[in-house]
């Protein structure tokens, strides 16, 4: 399936490069999700079933709806002139060098480079359920509280223009 | 409770549903090409042109008068009036011409003629693949006999006949006065009054 | 003999997948299954709209489509021919591009979404261990091709379509997928196949399907009034709305990127009502013991066709929601309900199997159902409302 994942990882690579440097911001978020979706495809090649899916499920289905809903809303989807560069753009290399310098020393540091495994684990649904509502129930429960709460601070901002 | 009323609702458009396939009487849906609902007496819609008899031709009321022609508020008849070789109006439209298209139906065409001449037929089904041609009517086509007028309005068209036949018998009644007099003067065709 | 047929169209695929080189047997399969569903599929689209035409049509006292054909049963196809011989119309000020791919993006999803319904015994295109997952995670892309395709049209009412659809598919994917939780905790698998093999065994004469215990019903319904929203379906058809934004988010497209949505949408509708059949309707069992003699793939289209004459029932009695009532029913009483309906499982689950469970499990559904009825409709009293001007 060699030629599946080549097909599938240009894609990606295409539209994320869309994604940075088309000028449209909707068409910008557009190639996003289909950066994301091609992402969700590759972890579906490796198997992870669960992952993959819930790629697709958050990133393709909410998060891409989210930022194409912040564009309209803020900006509308006009065709700005400005260059494709931002002037902050110094920064924002910076940033992804600091991020790339960091996840390259992570992996240089990780013990299981180079020790590929002969055949990809199947790791069932069931698994990763079980796991997470034993051994991770704790960091589990603490994201369902930070996620009710930006919920509860959601329902507040919106009461609050409401009443006025 | 909630929900309740939806229940209901549901409850009532299943009898719906069921009931039209049970009586006949709930569809109120009218066939059409099939089955046609029978036409109001003052239904109307486009002229035609009244002629009494057998012959379209000589029977037509029509004495190319040209009232119409210039009363007509969209312009849509064309007349042009009947001349022997000398020249002599013949009372009698050579050419008669409602462009159906343009036609309104105001029916002031009917209102004006002082002759009977020219009423509204109920024809619907005129649709036609030349919209230029196809609906300039001519003479021809816009002839129709007295007894069809009788079809489509039998009221109107029995107050058109008697009073007619009395304008008919008021003339003949003055030829004969006029008669004794001089007899070079061939009978004419009655001279109407305009209609009330 | 009962075997056989109902094994018919695995023996078939597999006698048709054999006759290929070994290399090329998994693409052949998969082939094979994809025509499968669209074809099957495509076809029961017709059939649906034929069936909706006229039911509608009976629900109103009308006799529907009757001229093409003897009573009217080829309609879908001089549907269909129109279709496609009608102009392809692109608006002038449209983005060509995502406004070409938007169709496309729609229907793709919903076909593969198909892939893990089982629609008979052994028939499961794709067993995939996180089914019921997969199922979402597909569906939830068709919201994107319905911003792409009211974005792209430049058209204010397409964009107020594509605004109130993705609105209302975000909140009622919530219940949708909450009120599926109880289902995949009594089986405890995400698998379509291992869902309805838990529903095969008979009590009696009786099935043992889910909706036949009191959080499955409630679940159940739940699930198709989410279902009924997501496929944007009356009376959730706001996106759509004729009186209001005429066609919705696909108001400039016409021809046959026209018909491709509306496939999108009913493909889309017999979908949620096969997950429902799957999760719900105990799949492609038979619903009485001594039926099982029947094919396992007729039950499933059996049960398919009962969904959306369902679905057309309802369409033709309730009338469009406003925008508020809405989010209301989403939000106060879809998902509270759902939420309920998940505790009323694990009572259900803990407590021993015996009568006592029935009514303490319908107990924790029902008085909340009762409470929240009687709460969301408590200020406004409904009355017969009295005309001041007119007589």
């Amino acid at each position: 399936m060699q030629w599946a994942f080549n097909i599938v990882a240009v894609l990606t690579l295409l539209s994320a490069a869309a994604a940075l440097s088309l000028r449209n911001l909707v068409h910008c978020a557009l190639c996003l999700a289909g950066a994301l979706g091609g992402l969700a495809v590759l972890f579906l090649q490796l198997n992870a079933q669960f992952v993959g899916l819930a790629q697709i499920l958050v990133y393709v289905g909410a998060v891409a709806i989210l930022v194409v809903f912040a564009i309209l809303l803020t900006r509308g989807a006009d065709f700005s002139k400005q260059p494709a560069l931002s002037p902050s753009w110094v920064v924002g290399a910076g940033v992804a060098v600091l991020v790339l310098g960091s996840l390259v020393a992570a992996i240089r540091t990780m013990t299981a480079t180079g020790v590929l495994p002969s055949a990809p684990p199947l790791v069932a649904v069931r698994d990763i359920g079980a796991r997470l509502m034993a051994e991770y129930v704790l960091p589990l429960e603490v994201v369902g509280l930070l996620l009710t709460v930006a919920l509860i601070g959601g329902v507040v901002i919106a009461l609050q223009e409401k009443r006025r | 409770m909630l929900g309740e009323g939806i229940l209901k609702g549901m409850v009532e458009t299943a009898r719906n549903f069921f009931g039209s396939y049970r009586s006949r009487e709930r569809l109120v849906t009218v066939q059409y090409p099939e089955e046609r609902l029978p036409m109001k007496e003052n239904a109307r819609n486009f002229p035609f042109l009244v002629y009494d008899g057998v012959d379209a031709e000589k029977g037509l009321r029509c004495v190319a008068c040209k009232i119409c022609e210039k009363e007509c508020p969209p312009q849509c008849i064309y007349i042009i009036l009947e001349r022997d070789e000398k020249g002599k109006p013949q009372k009698h439209p050579k050419v008669f011409d409602i462009d159906l298209s343009v036609c309104m139906s105001c029916q002031i065409c009917v209102e004006v003629c002082p002759f009977d001449a020219i009423k509204m037929d109920t024809e619907f089904e005129l649709s036609c693949a030349d919209r230029f041609g196809g609906l300039l009517v001519h003479k021809p086509q816009l002839a129709k006999s007295n007894e069809y007028y009788h079809q489509l309005h039998p009221a109107d068209a029995e107050e058109v006949d008697a009073r007619l036949a009395a304008e008919k018998a008021k003339a003949e009644a003055k030829a004969k006065a006029a008669v004794a007099p001089s007899t070079a003067k061939p009978p004419s065709v009655p001279r109407p009054t305009p209609a009330k | 003999m009962a075997t056989t047929i109902d094994q018919v169209f695995v023996n078939l695929k597999l006698w048709a997948v054999g006759l290929f080189p070994a290399a090329w047997q998994p693409l052949v399969s998969a082939l094979l299954s994809i025509i499968a569903i669209i074809g099957v599929f495509a076809t029961l689209f017709a059939i649906t709209t034929i069936l909706e035409r006229k039911g509608l049509g009976r629900i109103q006292n009308r006799y529907g489509p009757n001229r093409v054909g003897p009573c009217g049963i080829l309609q879908p196809m001089a549907d269909g021919i129109k279709a496609i011989i009608k102009e392809d119309v692109v608006p002038r000020s449209a983005d060509k591009l995502v406004h070409f791919l938007a169709p496309v993006v729609l229907v793709a999803p919903v076909f593969l979404v198909y892939s893990v319904l089982p629609v008979g015994r052994n028939m499961t295109p794709l067993d995939l261990d996180a089914g019921v997952l997969f199922f979402f995670a597909i569906g939830a892309t068709t919201e994107l091709a319905v911003f792409m395709a009211g974005w792209a049209s430049h058209n204010k009412y397409s964009l107020l379509g594509a605004m109130r659809a993705i609105a209302q598919m975000i909140s009622y994917e919530v219940p949708l997928l909450l009120s599926t939780v109880p289902v995949i905790m009594a089986v405890g698998s995400l698998s379509t196949v291992r869902i309805v093999a838990a529903q095969t065994g008979y009590v009696g004469w009786l099935p043992r399907w889910f909706v036949f215990t009191p959080w499955g019903l409630a679940g159940f319904i739940l699930f198709v009034i989410a279902a009924t929203a997501e496929s944007n379906r009356s009376p959730f058809d706001l996106p759509e709305g004729e009186s209001e934004i005429i066609a919705g988010y696909f108001i400039e497209y016409s021809g046959f990127k026209f018909a491709l949505f509306f496939l999108g949408e009913y493909l889309g509708l017999f979908a949620v009502s096969g997950l429902a059949i799957t999760l719900f309707l105990g799949g492609w069992s038979a619903p009485l013991s001594f039926l099982t003699w029947i094919p396992s793939w007729v039950w499933f289209f059996a049960k398919l066709l009962a969904m959306i004459g369902a679905f057309i029932w309802v369409r033709g009695t309730v009338p469009r929601l406003r925008m508020d009532q809405l989010m209301n029913f989403a939000w106060k009483f879809m998902l509270p309900m759902a939420l309920i309906n998940i505790l009323a499982v694990a009572v259900w689950r803990y407590l021993p199997a015996g009568f006592w469970r029935w009514p303490a499990c319908a107990g924790v559904v029902w008085l909340p159902y009762l409470a929240l009825g009687r709460g969301l409709a408590g200020s406004k009293r409904v009355t017969k409302r009295v005309y001041r001007y007119a007589a």
